[in-house]
């Protein structure tokens, strides 16, 4: 079942050269960033070394066409990759740039636009963000009002996006704005790229329960964006977001999923030390995570189906919506279990970074634990609630049966 | 009805042929016919054997099968499963000839052989009244004499077999098989039915006439085909989830209240997609623990272990909530929702409930935090 136990001669060799270079390039302070982070991505100051370390080998895009920078790798590398990088507990990057703007660019991009976005998107030198949701649209995306009227060469914005994770380190954003308002609302919509620099745009920082700053609303007044900007064609916009959304394999869960429960495994040995064999909450971290580990098991076994299917060309049109769905629930549910096995200290609320800085020792797990809780209650809200994911699931369940 | 595994061509006409032979002959109109007494079955044995020649599907070419394995078992209890039928299969073919194939020995390759051809149905009578589902908790007694003396509780299809296994400790309190036929001297019987409409038998011996069939502990081999068991019933699990989802579809489309099909109600759609998750996942997973059986014992009972506990869960969320969508029709005895409800809490209980399987995974974690 693990990867350890199961990979073919050519899959170790490939891991050894993975841990190889992680071994060389990922460096403490990295790790520790890493190993803090309690929201779904490291802050961009900690992750951008990190992400040109990888860039600097060739491995920041390997999921990209090899002309563009991606490696080529079969599947079964990917996933190596994503586990080997989850084990060592390198920073999460964060995927606005490489996993979500560029896939769109290579597939509705003129080639003058794959030119001006995609290199720097690889090197790292370019930092996205992701203008989708407004304060009245937020699960009913097509109801957005952010207006982009034509204007000789430029188009003229006015309105506000919200949930825009890291826009305060980003130096582009692509956005859905309207461009239309006759017919369906589907349609008047288009994908438009530009730079954050722009006069008019100011970003508001959003604190969210766990303390943390990854969100933000930006406010666009009278911005004048290029019209090479306009990704596809005016109004088609829906129909590339769509794209992202069938194409935006944001990868398995598992991984990253594996990797917490080895660090959730070693937190309860540590927490429970001490205690009595028939300690309640030491039972009930023990049980909580032998059924985290089934749980990940049977999670797994799909994800590496709906792979197989996907390299045989059979994938379900619904597999992402489950995916997420699952991903997401395993995803809390392990923060649950982490809060349960920090037990009192829990409660402490300061910065991650300051727990060890004074004589009287606070344990930085503990303070992990409830922020990456607090944080990972966004994982059901974000990318389609998981309402919405239902919804879409019963949906093709009725009508295909 | 989507395979556990890419079946492969020769797989892909063995599960469709039996699918098209089950609909013809053991549909659910006829399955009450076919559990009305332990006898009734016969028809459906005889298919199997004879028209389909199916019994040796999972059986080596020595003991005049085809030459499959477990995968084979699990194609054919996703089948059996989707018609409310597992026995006597399951206890006779996957864990009577599984120990048999392995037991080694004149008699027990001479009861294989008739395995294959549907003369022989061998059944293990393993648990105990107060062993709960533990097969190693057994008190029964196998003297030197070849003399059996004990309790067996619970044993599926005994009704239907022609051998009985039965596992009992000698002098030494070393675990043996003893070989027992139905009519021997010194046998009290109880048949009765289950909850799932299938047979089996409370069994008591009194200085019963037996052969020993192995020398040495028999127990390893015991939890090999537990394991083996387990998955399968894990396969069988998914036929009939499959079917209990394809069913509660159709009824919510045609069924209507407050003026309109219950379908387009939000609620039930969540229902829906939940059921569909949880047994997408318990699919995949019966799948991938299969490929994880030649592992060494403490790996693969982790992973039958932890396959299980996926299928339970999806059992009790699939079959829960087939019953709940179908309303008052779901109660009935009409509907095949009920039986299948019926089938998948058994299934839930198999071999100990979700807190068993979840120790031997903890056990096993444990044991792999001390190895590092």
């Amino acid at each position: 079942m693990t990867s350890t136990t199961t990979l073919p001669a050519d899959g170790q060799a490939f891991r050894a050269e993975v841990r190889q270079f992680l071994a060389e390039a990922l460096t403490p302070e990295m790790r520790l960033a890493g190993r803090r982070t309690a929201g779904i991505f490291t802050d961009a100051p900690e992750a951008r070394p990190w992400f040109a370390a990888l860039a600097r080998k060739g491995w920041s895009v390997p999921h990209w066409p090899v002309e563009w920078g991606g490696t080529g790798w079969t599947p079964r590398q990917h996933d190596i990759f994503a586990s080997e990088l989850a084990a060592a507990g390198a920073p999460a990057n964060a995927p606005q740039g490489p996993c979500m703007v560029a896939p769109v660019v290579l597939a509705f991009g003129t080639d003058e636009q794959k030119q001006r976005w995609l290199p720097a998107i690889r090197d790292g030198s370019d930092y996205w963000c992701q203008g989708y949701s407004e304060p009245g649209s937020g699960s009913d995306l097509a109801s957005l009002q952010c207006r982009a009227v034509r204007d000789g060469d430029h188009y003229v914005i006015n309105g506000t996006k919200i949930w825009t994770t890291h826009a305060q380190y980003a130096n582009r954003i692509f956005c859905l704005v309207r461009t239309s308002t006759a017919g369906k609302p589907q349609q008047g919509i288009s994908f438009l790229l530009f730079d954050m620099d722009l006069p008019g745009i100011t970003v508001r920082p959003i604190l969210s329960i766990s303390g943390d700053h990854e969100l933000n609303q930006v406010f666009f007044d009278d911005v004048r964006v290029p019209a090479s900007a306009l990704l596809g064609q005016e109004n088609q916009g829906w129909t590339i977001a769509k794209y992202l959304l069938v194409h935006e394999r944001g990868g398995a869960y598992t991984p990253a999923l594996r990797a917490r429960l080895a660090r959730l495994q070693s937190m309860a040995a540590a927490a429970f030390a001490d205690s009595p064999a028939d300690d309640a909450e030491r039972h009930a971290a023990f049980t909580g995570l032998a059924d985290a580990q089934c749980r990940i098991d049977a999670l797994q076994a799909l994800e590496q189906q709906v792979l197989g299917d996907r390299i045989a060309g059979r994938e379900s049109p619904i597999a992402p919506s489950v995916g997420k769905l699952l991903g997401t629930e395993l995803r809390q549910h392990l923060t649950e279990l982490a809060v349960l096995i920090a037990g009192p200290y829990a409660a402490a609320r300061l910065p991650i970074g300051e727990a060890g800085a004074h004589a009287l020792l606070l344990p930085e797990d503990a303070l992990w634990a409830m922020g990456t809780y607090l944080n990972d209650r966004a994982a059901s809200i974000y990318a389609g609630t998981n309402e919405v994911q239902r919804n879409l699931i019963a949906q093709h369940l009725l009508s295909a049966h | 009805m989507d395979p556990i595994f890419q079946l492969d061509d020769t797989q892909a006409l063995l599960q469709g042929s039996l699918q098209r032979w089950l609909n013809d002959h053991a549909n659910f109109d006829q399955r009450a016919k076919l559990l009305a007494a332990p006898g009734a079955i016969q028809p459906l044995w005889a298919g199997l054997a004879e028209q389909l020649g199916l019994l040796g599907a999972a059986l080596p070419e020595a003991a005049g099968g085809q030459g499959g394995g477990l995968a084979e078992h699990l194609v054919i209890l996703q089948a059996l499963g989707q018609a409310l039928l597992p026995e006597p299969y399951t206890a006779c073919v996957v864990t009577g000839a599984g120990l048999l194939q392995r037991l080694g020995g004149a008699t027990a390759q001479r009861l294989l052989a008739g395995v294959a051809d549907g003369t022989v149905r061998p059944v293990l009578a393993a648990l105990e009244p107060a062993g709960r589902h533990h097969i190693d908790q057994v008190a029964s007694r196998l003297g030197a004499d070849g003399r059996l003396t004990g309790r067996k509780t619970l044993v599926r299809a005994a009704p239907q077999a022609t051998h009985w296994l039965v596992s009992a400790r000698d002098d030494s309190g070393t675990l043996r098989l003893a070989l027992v036929l139905p009519d021997a001297a010194g046998i009290t019987r109880r048949d009765l039915r289950l909850a799932d409409g299938s047979w089996a038998s409370e069994l008591a011996f009194d200085g019963t006439p037996a052969e020993a069939l192995q020398d040495g502990d028999v127990l390893p081999l015991l939890q090999q085909v537990a394991d083996e068991a387990l998955l399968a019933t894990g396969a069988e699990a998914i036929g009939v989830m499959q079917r209990l989802l394809h069913e509660t579809l159709d009824y919510v489309r045609q069924r209507k209240q407050f003026g309109v099909a219950i379908a387009s109600f939000q609620v039930t759609q969540h229902r829906l997609a939940d059921m569909h998750t949880a047994l997408l996942q318990a699919r995949a997973l019966v799948g991938a623990t299969l490929a994880a059986m030649g592992q060494p014992a403490a790996d693969r009972a982790r992973a039958v272990a932890s396959c299980q506990v996926q299928v339970a869960r999806a059992a009790r969320i699939v079959g829960q909530s087939a019953v709940q969508l179908h309303g008052g029709m779901g109660m009935t005895e009409e509907l095949a929702i009920g039986h299948g409800f019926k089938r998948l809490t058994l299934i839930e209980q198999h071999q100990g409930g979700l807190a068993v399987h979840l120790q031997r995974v903890a056990r096993w974690q444990a044991a792999q935090a001390l190895a590092a």
